[in-house]
């Protein structure tokens, strides 16, 4: 299959794609690592590193964090995804829905609504100390870290799971009943590990992401992790420590190795079945001390991961709040603020971010599909550079596009290439393509080889295959990448701030950045906040109907050429 | 999943779009700043209004993005003004030859000097634009829960009953709070400003990344007492919540500083803008609650502008006792922030452990006095709360020359790395040991 000019050709472009606007930017940034200060190449900035006992006491601290928040979070995400696809669950469109908010926090908002809910004054404590007398260190130490870190991202496990839930054969779980398999043992033993590679898929990025995440741990005051301590040499003003990029560079290859190693768990194992879509695992009614505890748990979860949005919503209302449990009064003036100028910010985000999301599919699917499908030499490269940019700090892409396309003006004008959105809109699709391609990946690897062989030998060209088979079966994967890239792009900050050079290109983000920034801007800094919310949630219901329209269409279509109905596709999110 | 026709129109869009987006018409003078929306908005109003030939684009980024910004784009695209607080910003623009001379700028009414600082750039490559003191923040609510006092000097906040109610930023993340920790340094002497400084770190809850962490966790109640710079402070209390702002009467005065980009777009225009920031009318602005800064005109010549109480920059400067040294202060720069780091910030867990045990042995030894006990505790808290690098290696040139030396030599990184790991398990070990040792004390006396 090597041989297929338009593999290569897909090769190629996603690889240029990542050489322009990932890999040589970044280097221009990196290089510092690796020179001595006379330009000539050295390792000895990574021997100071090693030497430091505060870096080797950082690299375990994030290995601890990230790993137990994968924990915490797959204790959050496997119980919600098992339940929505299992049984006859009432409230499964608002699991899914609701699931997906956490990680629409933009950020400032959310460690300060967070704060206020579970801090050391936040309500939670207050109301703690007053009835019972004591109170509950939630967001102290590394503890904190995991805590919010395991809130915040176990959507990224819900989401992946649930596809892979849905994509598991009927017949797989009707054929271990048959040889008596029930409760406990079915889900460990025939339903979890069908669906290891969704969960594998989210489990993974939870841990790269925390590893890298740099935000969390800063505003809870924990220094002594790898990304804080890279972002505090990197951002000393005006010193250009090369420590700073040493760790990060540490951080990229740590990242790449923890993808390599899932990569890895799931290789030598089929996960693909055949039939498709026609009979999912059965629902079935849950009994009624199990329906109690799995809403219980249900809404336990909720009520946790959603705190921080009603602190948001709380602080948009409120006029003044300060160590008490709630506002002491309400006022809607800081939405009237915020209505002012936030409509330009709008559709900013939604313009740079559902382009964004859109090249990170295209690049998602094309990828999987190289690794998967075809013997492409060096394929796995595209994977590992793709997910490399999960360690990249936004600032350092950043810095490196400035650097990289330094005085390049758009043909026949003196605009600066750097100072269009186009660029920010560039940051995002990188940054937010490995969300995108786990996803794509997971869905490829459960979709059998045989329904692609099929279409072909019915006449189809490789290309429409892919269109009309592969691209539609893999629609709930595609989806999930879509979404997740799409509003974690939304929230993006660190690229934004260096990126912006016209008030008139800001997205919401940056927005809610800038009034957070002060002290009379945290009641609107909340209200765009909110608006964020809405906006994108509604841009991730609208990206649901989209491609639970395409399938519809693809479904009549079959229907009318009079063909036997293929299978619809996976069903998305029925939202 | 076809949707050409939906793309095709994104394209053309987006062509559209980045052709018109950003080409900034002449006569538009653009401002990168840290400073937040209010004062920004006020003097681009006003200032617009004035001249409406001249469009104000204000551009926020906070100041180390800010200079990367800056840095990174080619002369003719840069914007034309830089305005932040922090001085060694604009020292770091200096040394990359991006600021140009504005020193006929300057507001000729306005005195040179606020107590021993320099108000404007002696190069004339930055001018002071608006004054600001350190000083101390404390939520009221937060103080009545927890029955505290309020303090007045920075050395109240040494004091055992403010452990974990206190809050403040690193000097190496905050030019302000740079200067408040050299004056401390300044004031009391190498050896005893550190000793004091230990003991106040020691009492904080959390050493902020970022300096409006401070004012903003005092004004959420998460701390009760933080160190910030005046106007965050005083902002908040006019905001209506329930703070209170003082400055003790040991403080530094520096002016936030204003300068113009060398290789803008239009300089012409930005030169009166500076120029206007810096006038009387200018100056007035400051005076907005909302904005709450120091005018860097005396107010006898603010024309009875000046609402009754409002701080007196200049007063406050006379008052300090210490005479600022900014050679010094520049010349241990980086030692001191990288002390301040390795010591406090990065072993603030084990130097707030050390600091509970010291305190509980204490209240112990106060109740039921024991000879023995005593000399144990005066161990612990001489090791806890004595500065890593003495006084005469912290005057020593070559020492603090190698500091400032490039870091980008492999082998002058690896030595300072060295340096500073050193410091950092140094003070590790010592805050180990002074809890132990303070528990043993208080032990003896249980």
């Amino acid at each position: 299959m090597t041989g297929r000019p338009g593999i290569w050709l897909a090769g190629l472009l996603a690889l240029a794609f990542l050489l322009l606007f990932l890999v040589l930017p970044v280097a221009r940034v990196f290089v510092t690592a690796f020179v001595d200060g006379d330009g000539s190449p050295t390792l000895g900035h990574f021997g100071a590193f090693f030497a430091q006992g505060l870096m080797r006491e950082s690299f375990f601290n994030s290995l601890y964090v990230a790993t137990m928040s994968a924990v915490f979070a797959a204790l959050i995400a496997v119980p919600l995804a098992y339940f929505t696809v299992r049984f006859q669950f009432r409230g499964a469109i608002l699991i899914q829905t609701l699931g997906v908010l956490p990680l629409i926090m933009p950020p400032f908002v959310g460690a300060v609504a967070m704060q206020l809910i579970y801090g050391r004054s936040g309500s939670l404590n207050l109301l703690l100390n007053e009835h019972l007398g004591f109170t509950l260190p939630l967001m102290q130490g590394l503890n904190g870290v995991i805590f919010v870190e395991a809130i915040h991202y176990f959507p990224f496990i819900l989401l992946n799971l649930t596809v892979a839930l849905r994509n598991i054969d009927g017949a797989m779980e009707e054929a271990a009943m048959n040889l008596g398999c029930r409760g406990w043992r079915l889900f460990w033993r025939v339903i979890f590990p069908l669906g290891a590679p969704g969960f594998v898929a989210g489990a993974s990025l939870v841990f790269v992401k925390v590893f890298d995440d740099l935000g969390t741990p800063l505003v809870l005051g924990q220094t002594n992790l790898l990304a804080p301590q890279a972002y505090l040499r990197i951002t000393q003003v005006g010193l250009e420590d090369p420590l700073g990029y040493v760790i990060s560079v540490i951080m990229i290859v740590f990242s790449i190795a923890a993808m390599a190693l899932s990569a890895r768990l799931l290789r030598g194992r089929d996960y693909s079945t055949i039939q498709k879509g026609g009979v999912g695992i059965q629902r079935r009614r849950l009994s009624a001390p199990g329906a109690l505890a799995a809403y219980g748990w249900v809404g336990l979860m909720l009520l946790v991961t959603l705190s921080p949005h009603a602190g948001v919503l709380l602080l948009s209302f409120a006029s003044v709040w300060s160590f008490s449990p709630l506002p002491d009064a309400y006022t809607l003036a800081h939405y009237a603020t915020v209505f002012q100028d936030s409509s330009s910010m709008i559709q900013n985000t939604l313009l740079y971010c559902g382009l964004a999301a859109g090249i990170d599919v295209l690049l998602g699917v094309t990828i999987a599909y190289l690794i998967l499908r075809t013997t492409l030499p060096a394929r796995q490269w595209l994977d590992w550079i793709a997910t490399a940019s999960l360690a990249v700090p936004g600032i350092v892409l950043a810095i490196g596009y400035l650097r990289l396309y330094k005085g390049i003006t758009l043909p026949g004008t003196d605009v600066l290439l750097t100072s269009t959105w186009v660029m920010i809109m560039l940051a995002y699709a990188v940054r937010r393509l490995p969300y995108a391609l786990r996803s794509c990946v997971a869905a490829l690897q459960q979709l059998h080889l045989s329904l692609e062989e099929a279409a072909e030998s019915l006449g189809a060209t490789k290309l429409r295959a892919i269109r009309r088979v592969v691209v539609p079966l893999m629609a709930g994967g595609i989806l999930a990448g879509f979404v997740t890239s799409f509003i974690t792009a939304a929230v993006e900050l660190s690229a934004t701030i260096l990126l912006v050079s016209a008030d008139s290109q800001a997205p919401m983000s940056y927005g809610i950045y800038l009034y957070m920034q002060s002290i009379a801007g945290r009641g609107p800094g909340a209200a765009l906040g909110v608006l964020a919310i809405l906006v994108v949630a509604l841009g991730t219901y609208l990206s649901n109907v989209v491609v639970e329209r395409t399938g519809q269409r693809f479904e009549s279509r079959v229907v009318d050429e009079d063909l036997p109905p293929l299978p619809v596709a996976a069903a998305p999110a029925k939202a | 999943m076809k949707r050409r026709p939906f793309l095709r129109e994104t394209v053309i869009t987006l062509v559209i779009a980045a052709f018109n987006a950003t080409s900034a018409i002449a006569g538009t003078v653009t401002v990168v700043t840290s400073f937040p929306k209010e004062l920004t908005q006020a003097y681009k109003t006003v200032f617009e209004k004035a001249n409406p030939a001249i469009k104000v684009e204000i551009l926020n980024k906070n100041t180390v993005q800010g200079i990367a910004y800056v840095r990174e784009l080619p002369a003719g695209q840069r914007p034309d003004i830089f305005w932040a607080s922090a001085p060694d910003a604009f020292e770091v623009l200096a040394g990359l030859k991006l600021l140009d001379n504005v020193a006929d700028l300057a507001n000729k009414a306005a005195p040179a000097k606020v107590g021993n600082y320099p108000i404007n750039n002696p190069q004339g490559l930055y001018l002071g634009q608006a004054l600001a003191g350190y000083g101390l923040m404390w939520n009221t609510r937060y103080m009545a829960a927890n029955k505290l006092p309020a303090p007045a000097q920075w050395a109240d906040l040494t004091k055992p009953i403010y452990f974990g109610h206190v809050a403040m930023s690193s000097p190496s993340r905050s030019g302000t709070t740079h200067l408040t920790v050299e004056t401390l340094l300044q004031g009391e002497g190498w050896e005893k400003g550190w000793t004091q400084l230990l003991q106040i770190a020691g009492n904080c809850a959390a050493i902020t990344e970022r300096s409006f962490g401070v004012p903003d966790g005092v004004n959420n109640g998460q701390y009760g007492i933080g160190l910030v710079i005046d106007f965050l402070g005083l902002a908040g209390k006019y905001s209506g919540f329930p703070v209170e702002f003082a400055y003790p009467s040991v403080t530094a005065v520096v002016p936030a500083n204003i300068g113009l980009v060398a290789g803008g777009k239009n300089a012409a225009e930005a030169k009166k803008f500076i120029a206007y920031t810096v006038s009387a009318e200018g100056q007035e602005l400051l005076l907005d609650p909302k904005i709450s800064r120091l005018p860097i005109l005396p107010p006898e010549q603010m024309k009875g502008k000046v609402p009754p109480g409002y701080p007196n920059p200049f007063e406050i400067a006379k008052r300090a006792k210490v005479q600022f040294d900014s050679e010094l202060s520049e010349a241990r720069y980086n030692v001191v922030s990288a002390m301040f780091d390795q010591a406090i910030t990065f072993r603030l867990k084990e130097l707030q452990a050390a600091s509970k045990a010291i305190r509980e042995a204490e209240a112990a030894l106060a109740k039921k006095p024991n000879a023995q006990a005593a000399v144990l505790l005066k161990q612990a808290r001489d090791l806890a709360y004595s500065p890593v690098v003495g006084a005469g290696m912290a005057g020593d040139k070559n020492f603090l020359a190698l500091f400032s030396a490039n870091k980008k030599d492999a082998a002058v990184n690896r030595q300072v790395t060295g340096l500073e790991d050193n410091w950092n398990a140094k003070a590790r070990a010592n805050y180990t040991r002074s809890k132990a040792l303070a528990e043993q004390a208080g032990g003896m006396v249980r």
